[in-house]
């Protein structure tokens, strides 16, 4: 199957040793930035929230390249030239869902956390069974998260470095989980937040960079653009339209509600408010990653027809990497092998970074949560607690490495989306229901997550994502037997239903009213939250 | 922090359901869910109501407006205008309205807590 794809490929343009030099260069630089920065590392406070010491405008360029992941930037802008407007539905899902963050979350848990989500969740009920299930949760959508961004990675190099064969993708999936790990070993949260940093200037710079190329191309006419992609495309004017890409609406919603539900309840995401020193500051950050999230949405819009306008759907289906090459073969069109070359690189700093921020958060989740909170009753000192996070990255390291190459080849989106309907079934009901509802408790929270992530996972392992399709990871096997490709319609209100069910079942007094006071007091005012470190 | 002066009585321990049952707290409280429930809400149905759209009623979205911009364009734009307009009048509320509150309520707090 691959030398077909080969063969049909443009491959002679391709510049894989200059590809490779320009990601070395990248490498390099980061890892500088990322050794600078870890020379102030001490506290546990340092290491898993950067010593709270960001801007509001760091932090938000920090979310954005946290946030931007390769399924946003080759996923979408590949949907859009390939589906048409149904890959736009993608973007408008990704950052609707920010306002969930910014309006009901950010703040709030900010002013009440320390390090992790479950900080939060276990603050006014028993620590270890909310704290166990939190990690459960967070471990698991990390881990669906980052075989996502190594499949990912390993599908981008059989287009860019021109190497096709098994142990060849094999090798750089290694060399990015090395490198991974050695970004956060070394540099700890505030590398881990430099390196998102730079990747997301460098992604959004290159987005604004190609977007005005295309756009000149076309006169600066949206319109013209529009009709160019019209002309190209084999479904003409159904490119403009939904229902290319989703024949069946529920699974649309069910898809729509779990992109929405889904980015407040990201681990990964919420661990990034806790580097910043005041809630305030968490708020300035969640608007300038708005701003920055919504402007790059914008410009996969133009990339998207464009891609589908100067490459044409029939080249990039054909490309090695299929519709994740729509990127990289509309910065060739544009700029030749250079462009190409600077596009390929920054779409590997973009995995390298999200694959990041994804093992500080699964560390620090592991370590904090399950070993010092459940295990050692939260006696453990933070060396030991540095230690034991230290052996989960290199663990995480081998199991990303390891599912990685073990994922090759196979259709990664689903991950991604299971990803987000994990993190909105299991985690966003026991977030809400902990800020806002008094009456919320231990046996709900317990029940949310656990029976969220159930029902979640269950219905992905029944649904056509397994089982039935050319596409499913069984290929034509068997007949799925829930019909719908993403689980959020059922296993989202499954999650809020039990959250309530568990609580109402309470028998009164169970929980302690001085710690829900404190609690909601403190997530309001900001008193007594973790403050900034200075050195 | 402040140092707490010798002699003085010990760290005052803050009985948050007092504080919690305070009128200024009360009101700071009411002002966020006044604020931040409607909107919320706002954003999700106007959300919905475009997925339902793009599901359901594709011949609608695809009805041309002007050149090739058709309906289901202009709408997937407005939910990008509404998102940055959701987020300024946010802002701007929370530095005008919230702030002000909570900053007061926390400062007391401290105080009572270094035993002042």
């Amino acid at each position: 199957m691959n030398a077909v794809f080969a063969a049909a490929a443009p491959a002679a343009e391709n510049n894989p040793v200059l590809n490779i030099s320009i990601f070395g260069a990248f490498v390099a630089v980061t890892l500088f930035i990322v050794i600078r920065a870890s020379r102030n590392n001490k506290s546990a406070a340092d290491f898993y929230a950067g010593g709270r010491s960001f801007s509001g405008p760091q932090n938000g360029f920090a979310i954005a390249g946290d946030y931007l992941s390769a399924a946003s930037f080759l996923g979408i802008v590949g949907a859009i030239a390939v589906n048409g407007y149904d890959g736009f539905l993608y973007s408008i899902g990704f950052l609707v869902a920010w306002l969930v963050a910014l309006l009901l979350v950010a703040e709030l848990m900010r002013n009440t956390g320390k390090f992790t989500m479950a900080d939060v969740l276990s603050f006014r009920l028993k620590q270890r069974p909310v704290r166990m299930a939190a990690a459960i949760s967070t471990l698991t959508v990390c881990f669906f998260y980052l075989l996502a961004q190594m499949a990912g990675a390993g599908g981008l190099v059989s287009l860019l470095l021109g190497v096709s064969d098994k142990v060849g993708t094999a090798a750089v999936v290694t060399v990015v989980g090395v490198l991974m790990v050695g970004y956060v070993l070394i540099g700890g949260m505030k590398g881990t937040t430099w390196v998102q940093i730079v990747k997301a200037f460098l992604l959004i710079g290159g987005a604004i960079l190609m977007a005005l190329w295309v756009l000149v191309i076309h006169g600066f006419d949206f319109n013209t653009l529009l009709g160019a992609a019209v002309q190209a495309s084999p479904d003409g004017e159904a490119t403009l339209a939904p229902g290319l890409q989703y024949k069946n609406p529920i699974d649309f919603l069910s898809l729509g509600l779990a992109l929405v539900l889904g980015t407040a309840g990201l681990p990964h995401v919420l661990m990034r408010f806790y580097t910043v020193p005041t809630a305030k500051e968490a708020r300035r950050s969640v608007v300038w990653a708005i701003w920055l999230i919504g402007l790059f949405y914008l410009l996969t819009l133009v990339l998207g027809y464009g891609a589908g306008a100067l490459v044409g759907e029939e080249t990039i289906l054909a490309a090695p990497g299929g519709v994740n090459s729509a990127a990289p073969l509309l910065a060739q069109a544009l700029g030749g092998a250079v462009l190409m070359g600077i596009i390929s690189a920054v779409a590997f700093a973009t995995i390298l970074a999200v694959v990041a921020g994804l093992t500080i958060t699964a560390a620090a989740s592991f370590s904090h949560d399950i070993y010092n909170g459940v295990i050692k009753r939260g006696t453990a000192t933070e060396g030991q607690e540095r230690k034991v996070a230290n052996v989960t990255i290199l663990v995480i390291g081998a199991l990303a490495i390891i599912g990685g190459i073990a994922v090759l080849g196979q259709n990664v989106a689903f991950l991604v989306a299971l990803a987000f309907a994990i993190a909105a079934s299991a985690n966003l009901p026991t977030i809400l229901y902990s800020l806002f509802w008094r009456g919320f408790t231990t046996r709900g929270a317990v029940w949310s997550m656990y029976g969220g992530l159930a029902a979640a996972i269950i219905l992905i392992a029944l649904s056509p994502v397994f089982w039935g399709t050319p596409t499913s990871v069984f290929g034509e096997t068997g007949v799925a037997i829930w019909p719908l490709s993403n689980p959020g319609i059922v296993s989202i209100p499954v999650g809020f239903l039990l959250g309530w069910l568990g609580s109402i079942t309470t028998p009164k007094g169970a929980e302690d009213p001085r710690l829900a006071a404190e609690m909601e007091v403190r997530s309001l005012t900001g008193h007594g939250a973790e403050k900034a470190v200075h050195h | 922090m402040t140092e707490t002066p010798t002699g003085a009585p010990a760290k005052g321990r803050i009985d948050y359901i007092a504080v919690e049952d305070s009128p200024r707290f009360r009101e700071l409280k009411r002002a966020h869910r006044g604020f931040v429930f409607p909107l919320a809400a706002f954003f999700l149905i106007w959300y919905f109501v475009y997925v339902l759209l793009a599901g359901w009623a594709p011949g609608f979205m695809a009805q041309k407006v002007f050149g090739d911009v058709n309906v289901g364009l202009l709408i997937g734009l407005g939910q990008f205008v509404t998102t940055f307009a959701i987020t300024m009048a946010y802002v701007s509320f929370a530095n005008k309205r919230l702030d002000p509150q909570s900053s007061a309520i926390r400062e007391d707090l401290e105080k009572q807590e270094a035993g002042a």
